[in-house]
This record gives C-alpha cells, sequence and structure tokens, in this order.
C-alpha cells in the first residue's frame, strides 16, 4: 500500500475597503440598485482612461506589509482578455509578470506556516445573474479594487488550508484591508490540489478548484478532492489536470474544463497606465498606517500583561478589541481585572449588540471608573456586574449607577445606628478594648458594620456613630 | 476679412479686435462647406446650430467687453473619434454609426475653453486604421488638390477640411503618421506632439501607446497656438505629461535658424523614395541651411524594422482596444442571436470593416500566448533600441529631417487591394511614433503634376518647440504653404 501526500495552494482575492473603485470614481458599495454604481470608465465607452484610486493602492501595499511581502518598486498593470458580459472593456486591468509584491507568508500555528508567491492588484468583473427571461448584467462590482494573492503549495491538509485562510483573512481584517467577508465576496478563494506518492519529489496533476463561497466548503472541498484523487492513483488511474466546480450539496466536484480548454488571456502592458512605481515614503506610510500586526499585540499582551492565552486571543481578534482595551488601561485599570471584565462582559454584551465597539455604550473611561470601585474594594463583584448591565442600558456613571441600583453608601444615621449597636454586641471585646483608650480596634468593628451592608455603609458615619457610643459608657 | 481662409491667430484677432464678428466667421466658414464639401466630403457631419450659436455667445462676451480666448471665434473642425458631448463620434466604424458621446474630450474641451467653434466632425479611415481615408465606413474623402486623388489617412477629413480653407485648424490624431500624411498629401501643415503631451481622454483608442491627439492647420505658427492651449497635465489621463512653456510667443523673435543642426538620417532619405519626394525633402533642406541652419548626416540603424515593430505592437493594442465593441452595452449589435458568443461574433462581424477585422486577427495572433515573445516582446525591443537611436542621433543634431511619406498622394483604389505596399507607406512616419517624438509636416514643393509634398521634422521628446521654430522661419520666408487648390 502507498502512502499519499497531498499538495495544496491557494489563490485567494481580496477586496480592498476603499471608498471608490480602483480606476473610476464610481462608489463601491455592497448593495444598491443594479448598474447604479457605474461611471463611464466601469462602461468601457469609448475613449474613457482608467485613473488609479491611489487609496486602493496603498491598502494594497498594506495588506503586502501585513503579510511580510516584498514591495516592489515598480509594478505593472497588464491587460487580461476574455469575451463576457460582465467585463466591459473585453479584458481585465490586473497584473501580470511585475506584480506589486513577492514572497510573504501566511502562519498556520504551531510553528508552521505557508510561503506567498505573489501579491497583486486588479479590478473585478460584473455581476450575472440568469434568469428565466435572459440574463442579466449588473456592473456595480465591475472596477472594484481587489488583491489577488497566490500561495504557494506548501499546504498539505484541507486543514492546513482552513487554518491559511482563517489567519489571512485575521491578519487583513485586522489591518483594515478588507473586510474579507466570505459570504459577501469580498473574500473569494480558489484551489489548487493535487496528490502524489509520499516521498515523490514531483507534485502530481494539478486541480484547480472554484466555487467555493465559504471556508468550511474550501475544506470540505479539498477533503473531497483529496480522497477522489488518492483513489484514482490507488486504482493505477492518472488524475486529469482540470478546473473543477464545488456543487456543495451534493458534495462532489465536478469537470468545468480541461487543459485544453484553458483560456489564452492575451497578457499586454495596459498602455493607458505609467508603470505603478512605489517609493519608500510610500511604504513608510502603508507601514504607520498598518500599525502593530496581530502577533506583536499578542506577544506584548502575553509578555508585558501576563495575560492567560485564550484572553490574548480574545484580544487580538480584532484591532478595535484591543485598542478598546488599552483605553481602559490609559484610565488607570489593572491589565488582568480590565482582560477578564472585557472577556466575559464587554465582549459577549457587543457581540450581541452589533456595531461598531467604539459605539458600545459603556466607554472605556466609564469602565475603568467601574473597575476602580471593584478594586478599591467600594463595590462586591456581584453589585458590580449589575451596575455593568444597568449602565448598558441607561449609559450613566458608575457613580449614578450605583445610586440608582441602591448600591450606594448609606449615611443616614438612624439606619446605621442599629447596625452598629448589634457590631458591638457581636464583639464586646473590641468594644471594651476602645474604650479602654486602644482606637485599633475601632476597625474590628468598622468592619462589622461594612460587612453588614456589603460595603455600602458610609465609614466616616460609622466612624462617628462609633466613637459617640462607645465614648457615653 | 469673414473668409475663412484667414490663419487662425489672424481670425482670433480679428475676432477680439472687433473687426469681424465670429458669427461672420462661421457663416462664412459653413458657406464654403456646403459649396465644395459634397465633393470633398472632409466632414462626417457639420453642426451649423451648434457652431452658430457658439458664435453668437462670444460676440455677446466681446461686446460685453469679456475677455475671450486664444482661438476666439476660430471654426475648428475635429476628428470623428473626439467626442464632443451630445453629438455623435463614429471613428469612421459602422459599429459607432450611432454612438451619442457621453462626455467632451479634454482636447476638445481646452478648444473650447479657448472659445474656438466647433463646427464639425471629419471623416477618417476607421479607428483610424489607414492611409488614405478610404476605410471609413461612411466613404472616401478627395483630395482638394485633384477629387481623383486620395488625402491620406487617418485624419483625412481633417487635412482635406484645412488644404480646402473651411477651417484654418482641424484635430487630428496620430498613431502611426495619420496627421503627418495626410497633412502631406494636402498641402497643409500637421503637428504630432509629444505622446502625452495632449491628454487622450475622449479619444477613441486604436492604439494607445501610440495614439496622439494632434492638429492640422495651414502654418506652423497656427499649430503653436493650439499646441499652446492643448498641451499640459489632464487629470483625465494617467500617462499626460505636464505642461511646457508656451511656444507661440517664442516665434514672434524667430528670423532664422543659424546654430541649428540639422541630422539627415540615411534610412529615410535613402534609396525606395520616389524622386521628386526626395528632391522636395533636399530643396527643405536647402533653403534651411539657407536660413542658417547646418546640415549633418546621422544614422538610425534600427529603422529597418520599424514598419514591423509598428504593425505588430499597434494591431495588438488595437485588438485589445477594441473588444469593448461586443454588441452588449451600446454600439451596433446584430439581435438574432440566440447565443451570446453568436451575437457578439454577428455585430463584430457587421460592425468593422475589412481592414479593422484584419488587423484584430493579427493582433490577436500576435499577442496569443505562445508567440506573444517571439512577436510583441521582439517589437517591444524594437522600440527600446529604436528610442536609443534617436537618442544617440540626438546628440549630433536638434531636428531631424526626412520626407513624410515615401510617394506623393496617389488615386483612390490604387492600393486598396495590397495591405503591405500601403502599409510600408508608413514607414518614414512610425519611427517618431514608435520613440513617442515630437514631428511636424510642413508643405514643400510639388510633383510635375502638382500634387503637394511634404517633408517632416523630428525633435526629441517636449521639444515640439524646435520643429514649429524650424517650420515658422520657413514659412516666413516662403509660400509653399499657402498654395490653395480651391477658388
Amino acid at each position: 500500500m502507498n502512502a499519499w501526500t497531498t499538495v495544496i495552494g491557494l489563490e485567494v482575492h481580496v477586496q480592498l475597503a476603499t471608498a471608490s473603485k480602483l480606476f473610476s470614481p464610481a462608489p463601491v458599495a455592497a448593495l444598491g440598485e443594479p448598474n447604479t454604481r457605474v461611471h463611464a470608465i466601469d462602461l468601457g465607452l469609448p475613449g474613457v482612461l482608467p485613473l488609479p484610486n491611489a487609496q486602493a493602492i496603498a491598502l494594497a501595499i498594506r495588506a503586502a506589509l501585513a503579510l511580510g511581502a516584498e514591495v516592489q518598486r515598480r509594478s505593472v498593470f497588464a491587460r487580461k482578455h476574455y469575451f463576457y458580459p460582465d467585463l466591459p472593456k473585453g479584458y481585465q486591468i490586473s497584473q501580470y509578470d511585475e506584480p506589486l509584491a513577492r514572497g510573504g507568508s501566511v502562519s498556520l500555528g504551531d510553528g508552521r506556516s505557508c510561503r506567498l508567491h505573489r501579491l497583486h492588484v486588479e479590478e473585478d468583473a460584473g455581476k450575472l445573474t440568469h434568469t428565466d427571461a435572459g440574463t442579466l448584467v449588473d456592473l456595480n462590482r465591475a472596477g472594484v479594487p481587489l488583491v489577488e494573492i497566490v500561495g504557494e503549495p506548501d499546504l498539505r491538509t484541507p486543514a492546513e488550508a482552513h487554518a491559511f485562510l482563517r489567519e489571512l483573512r485575521h491578519v487583513l481584517r485586522f489591518c483594515g484591508v478588507s473586510d474579507c467577508d466570505m459570504e459577501l465576496g469580498s473574500l473569494r478563494c480558489d484551489a489548487n490540489i493535487s496528490v502524489m506518492p509520499e516521498g515523490s519529489a514531483q507534485f502530481g496533476a494539478k486541480v484547480e478548484l472554484k466555487n467555493l463561497n465559504s471556508m468550511k466548503m474550501v475544506q470540505r472541498a479539498l477533503e473531497f478532492e483529496e480522497r477522489r484523487q488518492t483513489a484514482v492513483l490507488a486504482a493505477g488511474g492518472r488524475v486529469a489536470t482540470e478546473t473543477r466546480g464545488w456543487n456543495d450539496e451534493l458534495g462532489e466536484s465536478r469537470p468545468l474544463r480541461s487543459k485544453e480548454q484553458a483560456p489564452d488571456y492575451r497578457y499586454l502592458p495596459d498602455p493607458d497606465l505609467p508603470a505603478l512605481i512605489v517609493g519608500d515614503d510610500e511604504v513608510a506610510t502603508a507601514r504607520s498606517a498598518l500599525g502593530e500586526l496581530p502577533v506583536a499585540r499578542a506577544a506584548r499582551y502575553r509578555e508585558h500583561f501576563a495575560l492567560p492565552a485564550p484572553d490574548v486571543e480574545a484580544l487580538c481578534a480584532e484591532r478595535s478589541i484591543g485598542d478598546w482595551f488599552e483605553r481602559v488601561l490609559a484610565h488607570g485599570s489593572a491589565p488582568k481585572l480590565a482582560a477578564n471584565w472585557l472577556v466575559a462582559e464587554v465582549l459577549p454584551a457587543w457581540r450581541q449588540r452589533g456595531g461598531d465597539l467604539d459605539a458600545f455604550p459603556i466607554a472605556p473611561d466609564r469602565l475603568a471608573e467601574l473597575l476602580a470601585l471593584l478594586a478599591g474594594g467600594a463595590i462586591t463583584q456581584v453589585a458590580a456586574r449589575r451596575v455593568f448591565a444597568h449602565l448598558l442600558d441607561h449609559g450613566t456613571t458608575a457613580a449614578t449607577a450605583m445610586r440608582e441600583l441602591g448600591l450606594d453608601r448609606i449615611t443616614d444615621p438612624e439606619v446605621l445606628r442599629p447596625l452598629v449597636q448589634a457590631a458591638i454586641a457581636a464583639l464586646p471585646e473590641a468594644a471594651a478594648a476602645v474604650r479602654a483608650g486602644k482606637p485599633k480596634a475601632l476597625d474590628a468593628l468598622k468592619g462589622h458594620v461594612m460587612r453588614s451592608t456589603r460595603g455600602r455603609a458610609d465609614p466616616a458615619a460609622v466612624d462617628a456613630l462609633l466613637a459617640a457610643a462607645l465614648s457615653g459608657g | 476679412m469673414t473668409s475663412p481662409r484667414g490663419s487662425a491667430a489672424a481670425m482670433a484677432r480679428a475676432v477680439a479686435a472687433g473687426h469681424v464678428t465670429a458669427t461672420e466667421g462661421v457663416r462664412a466658414a459653413l458657406a464654403r462647406i456646403q459649396q465644395h464639401d459634397p465633393q470633398l466630403r472632409a466632414f462626417v457631419e457639420v453642426w451649423p446650430e451648434r457652431a452658430l450659436a457658439a458664435a453668437a455667445a462670444i460676440d455677446r462676451r466681446r461686446d460685453a467687453g469679456e475677455h475671450l480666448g486664444p482661438l476666439a471665434g476660430v471654426p475648428v473642425a475635429i476628428k470623428d473619434n473626439l467626442l464632443l458631448a451630445g453629438e455623435r463620434a463614429s471613428a469612421g466604424s459602422r459599429m459607432l454609426e450611432t454612438f451619442r458621446a457621453p462626455y467632451t474630450a479634454s482636447a476638445v474641451q481646452r478648444l473650447l475653453a479657448a472659445d474656438a467653434i466647433v463646427i464639425g466632425r471629419t471623416n477618417m479611415d476607421e479607428f483610424g486604421m489607414g492611409s488614405t481615408t478610404e476605410t471609413s465606413a461612411f466613404g472616401p474623402t478627395r483630395n482638394p488638390f485633384d477629387a481623383n486623388l486620395v488625402p491620406g489617412g487617418s485624419s483625412g477629413g481633417s487635412a482635406a477640411a484645412v488644404a480646402a480653407d473651411f477651417c484654418p485648424l482641424a484635430l487630428g490624431s496620430d498613431t502611426g503618421g495619420s496627421v503627418r500624411q495626410p497633412a502631406a498629401f494636402c498641402g497643409v501643415t500637421g503637428l504630432k506632439p509629444t505622446w502625452g503631451r495632449v491628454s487622450r481622454r475622449g479619444l477613441v483608442a486604436y492604439a494607445s501607446s501610440l495614439d496622439c491627439v494632434g492638429a492640422i492647420a495651414r502654418t506652423a505658427e497656427d499649430l503653436a497656438l493650439w499646441l499652446d492651449t492643448a498641451a499640459g497635465q489632464d487629470p483625465g489621463d494617467a500617462t499626460s505629461l505636464p505642461a511646457t512653456p508656451p511656444v507661440v510667443t517664442q516665434l514672434a523673435a524667430a528670423n532664422d535658424l543659424r546654430g541649428l543642426r540639422i541630422g539627415l538620417p540615411w534610412e529615410l532619405n535613402g534609396p525606395g523614395l520616389d524622386d521628386e519626394v526626395a528632391a522636395a525633402t533636399d530643396a527643405l533642406g536647402a533653403a534651411a541651411r539657407e536660413h542658417g541652419a547646418e546640415l549633418v548626416g546621422v544614422s538610425l540603424p534600427t529603422v529597418a524594422h520599424a514598419v514591423a515593430a509598428y504593425y505588430l505592437i499597434a494591431t495588438a493594442e488595437a485588438a485589445s482596444n477594441l473588444a469593448r465593441y461586443d454588441g452588449v452595452r451600446y454600439g451596433l449589435r446584430r439581435s438574432g442571436a440566440s447565443r451570446l458568443e453568436a451575437m457578439t461574433t454577428a455585430s463584430r462581424s457587421a460592425g468593422f470593416g475589412e481592414e479593422v477585422q484584419l488587423r484584430i486577427l493579427l493582433g490577436t495572433f500576435a499577442s496569443s500566448y505562445g508567440y506573444e515573445a517571439q512577436f510583441h516582446g521582439a517589437a517591444q525591443r524594437v522600440r527600446a533600441r529604436l528610442a536609443a537611436d534617436f537618442a544617440a542621433a540626438f546628440a549630433h543634431c536638434d531636428v531631424l529631417l526626412s520626407p513624410t511619406s515615401p510617394v506623393p498622394p496617389f488615386p483612390l483604389g490604387s492600393r486598396r487591394d495590397d495591405p503591405l505596399a500601403m502599409w510600408l507607406c508608413d514607414a518614414l512616419t512610425v519611427p517618431a511614433s514608435l520613440a513617442g517624438l515630437p514631428a511636424l509636416s510642413q508643405p514643400w514643393g510639388a510633383t510635375a503634376d502638382g500634387r503637394p509634398l511634404g517633408s517632416t521634422w523630428t525633435a526629441p521628446a517636449g521639444r515640439e518647440d524646435l520643429v514649429l521654430r524650424v517650420a515658422h522661419v520657413l514659412q516666413r520666408h516662403s509660400d509653399h504653404h499657402l498654395r490653395r487648390p480651391l477658388p
């Protein structure tokens, strides 16, 4: 029996989070009435010329830096030709033999990583909808900026492919390059997979898988394809080099086109666009916009704050979470306490509500205030949770919330006097000591009153009542 | 003074000074077009109402004492591949016969900003692919000097319009000689600027890395006037170049050519030329020497490969640029086909003429996988070497002189069936196109039977001022450019 080695490489398209299209001023939006976000440039009208969007280029450079790729000083836009109604010019502007960036890698965890081959910038095509009445063309998406990230064939299992996509999405979202939503199509993936005998120096025949619309689908399709190819090879057959489409409902891949049917894109340097020259200053700007990468931030949280791994992971899931956490720290909270509260209270409440973390009803300074009360013993853990819930609904300060919840201090002598009497009755030796001129013993009596009010008794008022009760004999 | 036979500069001055109204000038131009254009067919379409309305507006502004632009009231024709919002632009093609421009080309916007009056669109070879204006879907244009001769092309309509004194200035476009060669054939002056000097936004693309908006006029001075208004960076064209100092003011002081070194590339002035053509260029060189210029021999060794390289690059880019005409969104559509591919094939077969189809096929083949390096790649290497040749030549001279066309204007229909012979006629103009250099053709001499001949000055990139100055000085002291074919 032979053992087999699977070789997988992914090609990922990521939509850049720009306001307008790659080469036209038309706005980018996921939704919108068909063909309402279209400029003459997107329509490929006679005489139009592409105008590069500086924001898109800056985001693409940021993506390259985030992935550790080497940004090329010079890259060239090229035309990729094919006839299809979703492609208004009859060609897509992409990059071919001189891409924006080369190299880089994506961590797979456990010390493994997958190298990247290249990253290039290109425009998206439009969208076709097939109906009974015919095929409808929507060009809202035509010209939307994408980066294509091509991975090296370093992946060995479908699970690794899944890990690759998870980490890639994490890094790119973290850096604000893209929202990387596979369901909305802002992250798309094609997978190349081949199987060879273990130890072979030569890869097997490569199959390209398309129609992979979620990360789970990528993994399922690769698992199917791995089994299919291994079975073919084990039976002494040959795997055809071809493109196959994944049908998730049937749970199988089917041939789309053979190697012989592969289109000839007739790549041509685009004469309408000068070579893209990226200077040191642009790289520096992109690097500063990039900020701290998730890996570096996680290391800092582990090492400087001694936070446990699950907390670190939760705080580094998105840039906004860590940023919010650090604003709480800036208002004086201890890292461990703040991290506990974020993970246990803030994040679940935020996820339930949705929206932007910056719009969360409790601002970082308000949480810090609450944590200070908790740390100072002015409020118990249980009461603090009640205050938190109150803040969530009413958005006031912790002090107001405590008052509104009746968790504020008890200063009324009529309320406190019986409690003071009870303390003296419960601790006669301490009372005697105080009377004998040992004021230190007051602490025990005071503690008794505080316990009986769960910390709500006003210390000054208790002091006054105790003094009055014990001095009078 | 109301005759359109005056120069653009003189007309604009007269309008600004109130010696003549823009309306009178436009009426005179329209009358002349009405009289002669039915025979010549320089125009695909004339816009009398638009032109008269624009003229009236200029006259009102003058009367109100407003400042007027440098081309105030000058009737100007634009080639059918330049867009003017609201008007048709067909690029000489059935494919775009009914296409109406939704925006205005930057080069046309600058004309309008200079207060010129756009009077109509001129005939051209389909998508600029031709040297005779015979490939136009709307029929050929005749040469004003002899109706049996071609006017050259592809900007044949613009050259004929200026030669016939319909207007003193017309816009053209030059990809491989399409302004220079028809200017020579029609006895007028034509300027192809440096690639990128004038914005291409709104110019229907043929071969983008070669396409230049150019102009045709009777005098070099008018071309300088035009260039000063047209040149400069355009945010709508990422390949447009920054502005250079105005040229027209420099011309006033230019009286002679002392100190100017003129290079004669022997590859462009050697055997294979028609004798009368060669003699006319020699005569122009001699005239330049009389005015103080020095003549030196130079060499452009790669020129022998220029036509081949040009056709490989131009056709590959053309196949790409014309892919958008698929019958889906605009332009001609042949309906009835049940399948998309059949609809596109039928539309393109019906919409494109033979020459265009030939070039699309050639360009598609030359850029196909496996042939790309052999053809397009090799052509790009030739292009780079040619640019180096020019740079080396310009170490020894300021401008180059050569005939514009190896042959004088020829009869309509005489070369239609031999594309290769036709393409070889571009041999003298394509080198400057491949190198992106500015070049100007000026009329000088004629054949024994009176057909106009032209010669071309070529300068280093960005030095339109040099070719304009040489031509201007020579035009000051001669009248070749004032020969008029029509009464």
